[in-house]
């Protein structure tokens, strides 16, 4: 079942003069299947909006539901009993990785700390032992090495694995990732970028990333939502958002470096496609248009 | 202006999980270069940044800034009213609450009259285009407008060297590129000398000279041509811009491209003759 | 947004936001000081007087000022009605009387004396900290607190602990939130069970809390080395306060009301027949 997101606001601070209407009407469908990037710059609402997702922030109107879960708004009050679904529950089917989620990790070794959340929906015995190593070993880490060191004395890229390993063995359905990259070198955000590709393969069919990064989302992603204002302002494939210049201009979105080059390239004479979102695309375009301009 | 002979530095050396961060370092900065130092995280690239003011002395060997050794405890005031550090996160090198406040601490230090102070307060904002928040505070910028107040800050020491310790590793792209313009204008316009710690290949195609780091030993150096050796950039756990990238992959192809490549100019410019 | 930092500042532009902040620290320790001299109900009427005043001029709106009473409303509530059942009348008739509890006119009386003695103290620094941000308030306790060097208190170090504490709560308020989100989102329970399990269950908030801020003090203290901190030592400030014409006035205003406090007290000049009016 999709995700599905209706009428969506929120008001940060409501009835003070710093009230700030973060989300305005939002109307989102994510179908089962699809990598969903998110993009908007700072303050534009997007990790508001995810945050919903998780009920970790309390709904103020309008209804999302994620499969069976139901979350109804009730004007900024409690939600109605009735409208309470089991959070736990929620939390462990959409698996929420904040940013820098290595500062999350609190536990003496890397196995109790990737522990905490299946152990917190009712999992134990050998099922919580194979969630466990089956997700060290998931995101990459080799589980009789790092399972029983201190998480503090691993390496920043590592750190971040264990966080993420964390999430994976509550057995998620939908991932959502907030800025996953975020301070890695350009080895360590490609790595990481090729596990959730993985991931989305073996376990979470959904991905939901928000990231600053265009060519990023250009190269993974199925479908790009675009934030701006707290308002949902555009929903489409990146290759249809990347090709159109005029709504990059208008909502501030940078293009992603591989169109950009192929843009300019275009510009000057050269018959490439302006809407080559990967590098591969682009090395293709200019061999042909070099190939027929030979 | 800035000299490290054969500096190794070791950390918890002696102890059980002693771990050699740099094997020995030789490598010096004249006055008004900008050197890009880049390396993969761990590379011992912000070892080097901790060395170049002193506030880590090397285990073997000798930092010499205009030189004076780091190493003599008389000489590290000096040697900071010379080098000044930009650090990774700006939240964590704002000392008051208030940005006038935040970027008087370095002048205050250096034991400055007020209106001087001031005035370099006024100047040091201007510099990086914030002097319309001087009364404010910190809490409501973009991480981008944070770390150009980080850089007011060191300004207003006005010292001779730069350093920026991956200042621009936690920003957006708009964030870096606001920060890479004071960067470059500083440089340029100031003659500031300018050693940028990145991992952002784009950035470091902006310095005079290119300093790769491998596991905590200089593994090469040079102008932008650096980029056309693809497996120094690659060994180092980086990746080549990337219209060095393409250019390479249409050479594989075959099709015959003059000139070291490295930005999206030189590209467009060498295929659209 | 919350502002922890800006405390309870209210952001106008005011006369008295534009004292200097030792005048108005200094003045609030007269002002308590004077409080406690208040004997008659007329001392009360003059000090509730000065505080309209000031508050007019503060342009801070006086429902702001009297909310900070709630705070204290429980405990003036409660130190009244005790104060009433336990006064023990002196040969005095009850006005009313109820098996052992007695109540007299004297008791009441002292009730009352006793909640607006507790209400005028809060009262009186909330005008204080309303007009006055708390990096000034740092600024004026350290310049009040310099000759304190003198025996050696570390009065410099006090100053930038204080100024430092508040460039970080908000910072460690925000990782606070995210700590917790982060845990929420595995499913951490913080609302349910005993006090043990529920003191438990701030593990995984409280150490990566302590790992962050060591962390982030860490590169604090790498960062104010690099700007050449060292101590007090030879350190300037970019803003000294200055006394300026209007902080005499206050100062003066300030004393005027001790002097009339203490005239009203202890019947100076035969003025004492003004208590008897009341």
């Amino acid at each position: 079942m999709p995700i599905k997101i209706t009428d969506l606001n929120y008001v940060y601070s409501a009835g003070t003069p710093f009230a700030k209407h973060a989300l305005k009407n939002i109307n989102l469908e994510i179908p089962d299947g699809e990598f969903w990037g998110v993009i908007g710059h700072t303050g534009s609402g997007k990790s508001t909006l995810f945050a919903h997702l998780n009920a970790l922030t309390r709904i103020q109107s309008g209804t999302i539901e994620i499969d069976e879960f139901r979350l109804v708004g009730n004007g900024g009050k409690k939600p109605k009993r009735k409208h309470r679904p089991d959070y736990k529950a929620l939390r462990a089917r959409v698996g929420m990785v904040f940013q820098y989620p290595e500062y999350q990790l609190f536990a003496e070794t890397v196995r109790e700390d990737v522990a905490f959340g299946a152990k917190n929906i009712g999992i134990k015995g050998d099922e919580l032992d194979t969630r466990v190593k089956s997700a060290i070993e998931m995101v990459g880490l080799d589980y009789a090495d790092v399972a029983e060191r201190s998480p503090f004395d691993l390496s920043g890229g590592q750190k971040r694995r264990v966080a993420l390993a964390g999430v994976l063995a509550m057995h998620p359905k939908i991932l959502v990732l907030d800025e996953p990259t975020a301070g890695l070198d350009p080895r360590g955000k490609r790595d990481i970028l090729n596990l959730i590709t993985e991931i989305k393969s073996a376990l979470c069919p959904t991905v939901i990333m928000i990231s600053h990064n265009m060519d990023e989302v250009a190269e993974y992603c199925d479908k790009i939502a675009v934030m701006a204002n707290g308002e949902l302002k555009f929903v489409s494939t990146p290759r249809e958002l990347f090709s159109r210049a005029d709504t990059l201009e208008e909502l501030h979105i940078e293009t992603p470096c591989v169109t950009a080059l192929a843009r300019e390239l275009n510009g000057r004479g050269l018959n490439v496609s302006v809407a080559a979102l990967t590098e591969d695309e682009l090395v293709e375009e200019i061999l042909r248009a070099k190939g027929a301009n030979a | 202006m800035l000299q490290l002979s054969d500096v190794k530095y070791v950390y918890n050396a002696g102890a059980e999980d002693e771990k050699t961060a740099l094997g020995g370092v030789s490598l010096s900065v004249k006055e008004g270069e900008f050197v890009a130092l880049v390396g993969h995280n761990g590379s011992g690239k912000s070892t080097l940044a901790k060395l170049f003011n002193g506030l880590i002395l090397p285990t073997e060997g000798s930092v010499r800034v205009r030189g004076m050794d780091t190493a003599d405890k008389k000489n590290l005031f000096d040697i900071r009213k010379t080098v000044g550090v930009v650090f990774q996160n700006p939240d964590n090198q704002m000392v008051a609450s208030i940005i006038e406040d935040d970027v008087a601490f370095g002048p205050e230090n250096l034991g400055l009259p007020s209106a001087e102070i001031s005035e370099r307060v006024q100047w040091a904002l201007e510099s990086v285009g914030m002097q319309d928040h001087r009364r404010g505070t910190p809490f409501r910028l973009s991480g981008g407008q944070k770390q150009r107040i980080a850089i007011a800050g060191v300004l207003a020491i006005k010292p001779r060297v730069m350093v920026l310790d991956e200042s621009t590793a936690m920003l957006d792209p708009i964030g870096r590129e606001e920060v890479m313009k004071v960067i470059t204008r500083l440089n340029r316009e100031e003659h500031m000398t300018v050693i940028m710690i990145t991992h952002f290949m784009e950035e470091a195609a902006l310095a005079d000279r290119i300093i790769v780091m491998r596991n905590g030993l200089v593994a090469g150096e040079g102008g932008k041509e650096i980029f056309s050796n693809r497996e120094l950039i690659e060994s180092a756990g980086l990746e080549l811009p990337l219209a060095a990238r393409v250019a390479m992959r249409l050479r594989e192809k075959g099709l015959k491209i003059d000139g070291d490549i490295t930005l999206p100019e030189e590209l467009v410019d060498a295929l659209c003759r | 947004m919350k502002d922890v930092s800006f405390g309870q500042y209210y952001p106008v532009e005011s006369p008295v936001h534009r004292l200097d902040p030792r005048v108005k620290l200094l003045s609030v320790v007269l002002y308590i000081v004077g409080i406690f001299f208040i004997q008659k109900f007329i001392g009360f009427a003059v000090v509730a007087l000065f505080l309209l005043v000031a508050i007019a001029c503060s342009r801070v709106p006086l429902m702001k000022v009297l909310r900070s009473v709630r705070a204290v409303l429980f405990l003036v509530l409660f130190t009244a009605i005790i104060s009433v059942l336990f006064y023990s009348g002196g040969g005095e008739e009850p006005l009313w009387a109820w098996g052992i509890i007695k109540i007299y006119k004297g008791g009441l009386l002292s009730a009352a004396r006793m909640a607006l003695r507790l209400v005028f103290l809060v009262l009186g620094p909330s005008l204080l900290t309303l007009t006055t941000t708390p990096v000034e308030l740092t600024d004026g306790l350290e310049s009040l607190l310099k000759p304190l060097a003198l025996i050696k208190l570390p009065v410099h170090e006090l100053a930038i602990i204080m100024s430092i504490a508040l460039r970080l709560i908000p910072t460690l308020t925000e990782e606070t939130e995210k700590i917790m989100n982060a845990q929420k989102a595995r499913c951490a329970d913080f609302d349910t069970g005993n006090i043990f399990k529920r003191a438990k269950s701030l593990i995984p908030i409280l150490i990566p809390l302590f790992v962050s801020s060591f962390r982030r003090a860490d590169e604090l203290a790498d960062a104010m080395d690099s700007r050449c901190y060292r101590g007090a030592k030879g350190r300037t400030r970019m803003r000294v306060l200055k006394l300026r014409f209007r902080d005499f006035v206050a100062a003066f205003v300030m004393l005027a009301l001790f002097f009339v406090i203490l005239v009203l007290r202890y019947n100076w000049f035969g003025l004492g027949f003004i208590n008897l009016l009341v």
